[in-house]
């Protein structure tokens, strides 16, 4: 990977005073994540260019666990962009090459350092989500943006462009800020999570971006996007899977995806009550376990527990389960519930553990009632019956509430193409009529009776955006 | 000194009764292990540092109730050694024999108290008086006559030192334990007076009947010395009770015959003995025709009350009674025990004809042993979960049943003619209701019992779990694997009724040491040789992704064999058990698959109505198109982006003087490999629009009725497959192929030279595999076959510069250890899935083996192996 710096100042050469790299000679110098190069193409008193190439030793990234240790997208370890695209390395090797430049000292022209000066610096693969994003960033600054999109295989034009651009930012600054800007802003374009370098980042960002960041119109989006090559990396028994298949860790991944919630906020405000879709279904779900009378309650597919604690803020339910296919999601709810330091009369209400609702799990027999709160739709239609099976038939609680979206309803979202699911996971959709049908045959098989109860507005004519059924069981003497 | 026998159950909580000081420990040390011995002491030391301390009291005996519960719960005999002298902690122990089933037995050690004073007075940490041991001891001889009362069902009472001294304790079998005698049986379902029909099984099972000179059958007897098993409920409704009870007494007192009680004759024998009982369900016509039988009679009331509830059978491995038992009851005794066995459970509902709805027990058990029971009519005998109900509703116009074990083969005799009406109509054999899945066969005098043995239980597959296969005795899964396969089996793979196996991973060879490659077909060969190996066939690896495909003849057999998850007539799914494509595109590519097979006679051939078959399918951009996009053609973009113009600087540079010579020629290089790396995942993607594009190499049939065929050689299958690429050559890929024999040098040069070809053409490689599939070696199974990866494509695996000197070098240390365990355990549960598959298992105990590859697959191994 490599950029170039480039300026047009009277007596150019000086460049390599302010960089304190001599422009005659080639100089490489061991950085953490492989070997780092100066050289000029060309110096001459009008016009000097600079070069970093870094060249990354892959195997040594994995082998010396320079990088993400065993742990990360593993088959990404030795197929990767990072030996190719201006990245967090490369922001590391210029912080061990140009040290002193990036603090703007320069004992041998001080004056020089602290002038601005015509400055053109190329990155000629710097993965972006696009130009927009990248003048956001730099234009602020005081950078003039240039950007050539890198088609993803010229011999498959059907794939269209890379996430690469090949950018040129011109512009009259000091150099040091020029680097420092490079330094915060290229790990910050880079979306990638595969890599990260210490952590201590918040620190090295308070410092490289003094004088500059605290300005920036997009400072809170740089610090996050900045920080979150901090995230936990670890590479979940999941994501191996998804490996297996050749698929994207996200593809198996995804229970913790935020997709319909964002996609239903965009519904047209409700003009007396502007309450999001999702507390109103979560309201809904109460009043119906309320009017049950249930005292013992599961959340089948709990997710990360948002029903769970106004279950719990709720005296009447003494006992709530909380379940999820997903070990992940768990996790997050134990988190943010704070299992570890709940109040031990309340802990003591609540049980959590993985289970599927394919399968029959003792555990869930004998509630009072039962959740399925946006649960179904994320089951392939063959399962059903499955379901039906382990949660009506085998778990048997005596009240159950189902709610999935009502499809009808989709044409409201003015964000939605025409088309597309709520979900990137829903594998239907049902409407009404649908819901209704898959919902009465399911009663009648299992001895419950059933009742329909629409969730926000019922729209005349496409009905409700959510649509909610009530099983109760049926008692025989 | 005559010594005195005390007759202890095999499994039994013996409960010792003795005040301080009366010898227990002792006499506990003496006639029982160690192990077996629970003492309230030990316990007090436990939680309390102090065996004496008696304020630890209530926690000892909570810990002590909690290890006797384990113990008798894992069917192990225990004792309980402490005073016991009241009777609330006697109480407490025959409530916990109670909890698990088994025979409460009281040893009193009746000792005079001086001699109880005068030994605690020599133990110092005993420091209390005289008088304490003289209220236990009132307490124990007010208690004593109360013992049978209490529950216990053995009181041994020994009186004085010499009696306990004499004392020697044998263990008794249970009644209900014949595992020493191992058949071969014929099971008969519930006979209910039908003597005719009985005789006609009888004679068709092979038995001689043995008359009486009133020509009434009094015995049967094998000539290969079977024995018959009646089920219970031989008596009421039918025409000709004592005739069926003559019979079967024959048989029994000739030892011809063994026979369980069913509630007919528990009702029958209460009636007997003037009890008030309702004469209802046909116990009237029974009364009746026994009424003139006084010497029948007579015989009967032993007969019925020495039947023993249920009888486990050789080695364990046979489980029969008249209601069927779950497994926690097999081998146990108690009321409730007999209970189930006699009437089986009931959910405390009713049905729409007020009759009781019974427990489906049968679709969650779970137990090794084969149950075989009857009582409530069926119209065919199925197999839930290794039970068999044999009660085909003889007297109600059905059939009479038995099954042969262990053959498991059923022998039926049509009732002559409906003897007695049924409270509801007596089901004919329903046709799939279809939406379902499952037939739902109403039962007599039962209420709907709903027939789901496809239910499968999170204890199936759920936590730390051990699967026994019979190829690689115990594979153990991790909690933590098989929580992440839980999560794709319930949210991504295919139904488990379609879903009997998954690919095992495969293991690359052993690393090269030639300087240019990673891989060379020379280890595959060496490796194959050194396990004995010497022919074998070296398959083309086909670029794209593995896939098993079953297909089905038609809907029906779809349905019949499989319940037709999505009225479909096969599945189609990856390594991980997802679908490859969506129904629509899954059903289409499966009827081509079905209508090659049936043009290429496949069905006919295997004599199946399905097929399950290991395949390859084409291309990878089929499936991967994401990871090709997002992984390989980004790499590729970032290199051609940067290289070319890092190139170009280094070439100014040198022009003006720079040395950069080294660097230069590294980089042109790295242009070089890129370039190289993007057209080696070139070559994995082309356009598919539906199905056009794409294609199914097939390499084996994996399995088809009754049958699993790992042991036929790679030939055959190959052959197979052959004829499907015949059958349809747009659909079906061939798949190339080299035997070599590996102790020929000539051959395995030829071998390598094919690899060479392979790969020179840009193909992905070879798999070497033993010629004849299935190979055991003197370590265990041999690698069911061995990957040799060509250069190029390892180039998108290592990374476009892995050719490089200094990188081979490095990656030649790469740990094969644990990928070859991996392949090898998984391989040794999907052999278990197709063997149980074509033993007819339950639908659990083969997700049981797919679900552990799953597992297996979420362990962390490098995945560039």
């Amino acid at each position: 990977m490599m950029l170039t710096i480039t300026t047009t100042m009277p007596t150019a050469t000086d460049l390599g005073y302010l960089l304190h790299k001599h422009p005659g000679r080639v100089q490489s110098f061991d950085v953490s994540v492989g070997t780092a190069h100066v050289f000029y193409p060309e110096a001459t008193d009008q016009r000097t260019t600079a070069a970093l190439l870094l060249e990354v030793d892959p195997v040594a990234l994995v082998r010396d666990r320079k990088g993400p240790s065993g742990e990360g997208f593993a088959l990404g370890q030795y197929v990767n962009d990072r030996p190719y695209a201006a990245s967090s390395m490369l922001g590391v090797a210029m912080k061990d090459v140009f040290r002193t430049a990036l603090a703007g000292t320069c004992t041998a022209r001080p004056e020089l350092a602290a002038t601005a000066i015509p400055l053109e610096v190329r990155v000629p693969a710097l993965p972006a989500q696009g130009d927009a994003v990248v003048r956001m960033l730099f234009e602020p600054l005081g950078w003039s943006v240039s950007t050539e999109s890198v088609p993803l295989d010229p011999t498959v034009p059907a794939w269209g462009d890379s996430r690469y651009l090949d950018v040129t930012l011109t512009g009259e600054l000091r150099l040091a800020d020029a680097l420092n800007h490079l330094y915060v802003l290229l790990p910050v374009l880079d979306g990638s999570k595969h890599y990260w370098v210490s952590t201590d980042e918040v620190d090295k960002l308070v410092r490289a971006g003094e004088g500059w960041l605290g300005t920036h119109p997009e400072k809170a989006f740089i610090a996050r996007r900045y920080l979150a090559h901090q995230r936990e990396l670890t590479r979940s028994a999941l994501a191996r899977l998804a490996e297996v298949d050749d698929a994207v860790p996200e593809a198996l991944d995804n229970a913790l995806e935020p997709g319909a919630i964002e996609v239903e906020a965009t519904a047209p405000e409700m003009p007396d009550r502007p309450i999001p879709l999702h507390e109103l279904r979560r309201g809904a779900v109460l009043a119906a376990l309320r009017a049950s009378g249930a005292r013992t309650v599961a959340d089948l597919g709990c997710g990360e527990g948002v029903l769970v604690r106004d279950l719990l803020a709720d005296r009447q339910f003494e006992s709530v389960v909380a379940t999820d296919v997903s070990a992940r999601a768990l996790q997050y709810l134990a988190r943010k519930l704070r299992l570890d330091r709940m109040p031990e009369h309340q802990r003591a209400r609540l049980q959590v553990f993985q289970s599927s609702v394919t399968y029959r799990d003792d555990r869930l027999a004998g509630l009072d009632a039962a959740v399925l709160m946006e649960v179904i739709e994320h089951i392939d239609p063959p399962r059903l019956p499955a379901v039906e099976r382990a949660v009506l038939g085998h778990a048997a609680p005596g009240t159950v509430v189902v709610t999935t979206p009502n499809v009808e309803h989709n044409v409201r979202f003015e964000t939605l193409p025409e088309g597309t699911r709520r979900h990137r996971d829903h594998r239907f959709e049902w409407t009404r009529a649908e819901f209704q049908a898959w919902a009465t045959a399911a009663a009648a098989l299992y001895g419950y009776t059933v009742r329909f109860l629409p969730v926000g507005t019922d729209d005349p004519e496409v009905g409700p955006p959510t649509q909610m059924a009530i099983f109760d069981k049926v008692v025989t003497a | 000194m005559t010594s005195r026998e005390l007759t202890v159950p095999a499994l039994s909580l013996v409960v010792l009764v003795g005040v301080s000081g009366s010898g227990k420990s002792t006499f506990a040390r003496t006639h029982f292990r160690s192990t077996e011995v629970l003492s309230s002491d030990y316990f007090r030391g436990l939680v309390a540092d102090d065996e004496n301390d008696q304020a630890a009291s209530g926690d000892a005996f909570d810990v002590l109730h909690y290890v006797a519960g384990k113990r008798l719960a894992a069917g192990r005999l225990t004792v309980v050694d402490a005073t016991n002298v009241q009777p609330g902690s006697r109480k407490a122990l025959v409530e916990l024999a109670k909890q698990h089933d088994v025979l409460p037995v009281a040893i009193v050690l009746d000792v005079p108290e001086a001699v109880c004073v005068a030994r605690n007075a020599t133990r110092p940490d005993r420091d209390f008086g005289a008088h304490v041991v003289r209220r236990q001891r009132d307490q124990m001889r007010r208690g004593l006559r109360n013992l049978q009362r209490e529950g216990f069902r053995t009181v041994h009472v020994l009186r004085g030192e010499e009696d306990v001294a004499a004392a020697t304790i044998t263990r008794t079998r249970l009644f209900n334990d014949l595992r020493d005698e191992t058949g071969p049986f014929d099971v008969i379902g519930d006979v209910h007076g039908c003597r005719a029909e009985l005789e006609t099984l009888l004679a068709r099972l092979g038995y001689e009947l043995r008359r009486d000179e009133l020509g009434r059958a009094v015995g049967a007897h094998h000539p290969d010395g079977r024995r018959a098993v009646l089920l219970g409920d031989l008596v009421d409704r039918g025409p000709d009770t004592p005739g069926v009870l003559r019979l079967a007494m024959g048989m029994v007192a000739d030892g011809d015959a063994l026979c369980v009680p069913g509630n007919h004759e528990n009702k029958l024998l209460r009636a007997l003995r003037g009890r008030n009982v309702q004469v209802t369900h046909g116990l009237a016509e029974s009364l009746a025709q026994l009424a003139d039988e006084l010497e029948l009679r007579e015989q009967l009331v032993p007969f019925l009350d020495g039947l023993v509830s249920h009888y486990v059978l050789d080695g364990g491995r046979l489980v029969v009674s008249h209601a069927g038992v779950v497994e926690k009851y097999q081998g146990r005794a108690s009321a409730r025990v007999r209970d189930f066995c006699l009437y089986g459970q009931t959910t405390g509902e009713t049905d729409e004809y007020g009759l009781p709805v019974r427990y489906p027990w049968a679709e969650e058990y779970r137990g090794s042993a084969m149950v075989l029971y009857g009582h409530t009519p069926t119209p065919e005998p199925e197999w839930i979960n290794n039970t068999m109900c044999l009660d085909t509703g003889c007297v109600f116009g059905g059939s009479l049943t038995a099954l042969r074990y262990p053959e498991k083969e059923l022998v039926q005799v049509p009732a002559e003619r409906v003897y007695y009406e049924p409270a509801r109509p007596f089901p004919v054999a329903q046709p799939d209701d279809g939406v379902r899945g499952h037939g739902v066969a109403g039962t007599i005098g039962s209420g709907p019992a709903r027939r789901d043995p496809e239910v499968l239980d999170l204890t199936d597959v759920l936590g730390t779990r051990v699967v026994e296969t019979a190829y690689q005795r115990r594979i153990s899964v991790r909690e933590e694997n098989a929580a992440a396969a839980l999560e794709v089996m319930s949210r991504f793979a295919t139904d488990p009724r379609w879903l009997m196996y998954l690919p095992p991973t495969m293991a690359p060879v052993a690393t090269s040491a030639r300087p240019d490659v990673l891989e060379h077909p020379e280890q595959a060969f060496e490796s194959y040789r050194a396990d004995g190996v010497d022919r074998v066939v070296c398959e083309e690896k086909h670029m794209g992704s593995r896939a098993v495909v079953l297909v089905c003849r038609d809907l029906d057999a779809a349905r019949a064999r499989f319940g037709a998850p999505g009225e479909a007539l096969g599945a189609v799914w990856t390594r991980t058990g997802r679908p490859f494509f969506d129904a629509p595109l899954t059903a289409a590519l499966v009827e081509r698959v079905r209508d090659a097979a049936e043009k290429s006679g496949l069905f006919d051939e295997l004599g199946s109505s399905w097929l399950l078959l290991d395949a390859e399918l084409l291309p990878w951009s089929a499936k991967a198109e994401q990871l090709l996009r997002d992984q390989y053609a980004a790499v590729g973009a970032a290199a051609r982006a940067s290289l070319p113009v890092a190139v170009e600087a280094l070439e100014r540079a040198e022009a003006s003087g720079l040395d950069v010579s080294a660097l230069l020629a590294r980089t042109r290089a790295r242009s070089a490999n890129a370039d190289a790396f993007s057209e080696a995942y070139r070559r994995y993607c082309w356009e598919t629009d539906g199905l056009d594009g794409v294609r199914l190499a097939p390499f084996q049939v994996l399995a088809s009725e009754g049958s699993a065929h790992h042991t036929r050689p790679h030939d055959w299958h190959l052959g197979l497959a052959d004829r499907l690429v015949e059958a349809d050559p747009g659909t079906f890929a061939p798949t190339r192929r080299l035997a070599v024999d590996t102790t020929d040098p000539t051959s395995v040069a030829a071998g390598v030279a094919w690899w060479e070809e392979l790969t020179a053409a840009g193909g992905e490689g070879m798999v070497v595999k033993p010629a004849v599939n299935l190979v055991r070696g003197r370590r265990g199974l041999v690698q069911p076959g061995l990957k040799v990866r060509g250069r190029e494509y390892l180039r998108i695996i290592y990374g476009p510069d892995y050719t490089e000197p200094a990188n081979l070098e490095r990656l030649r240390k790469r740990g094969l250890g644990h990928k070859r365990s991996m392949a090898l355990r998984e391989y040794a549960l999907g052999l278990e899935a197709l063997d149980r598959v074509a033993r007819g298992e339950p639908l659990w105990r083969v997700h049981e083996c797919v679900f552990a590859v799953l597992a297996l697959e979420s362990e962390p191994v490098d995945p560039r192996l």
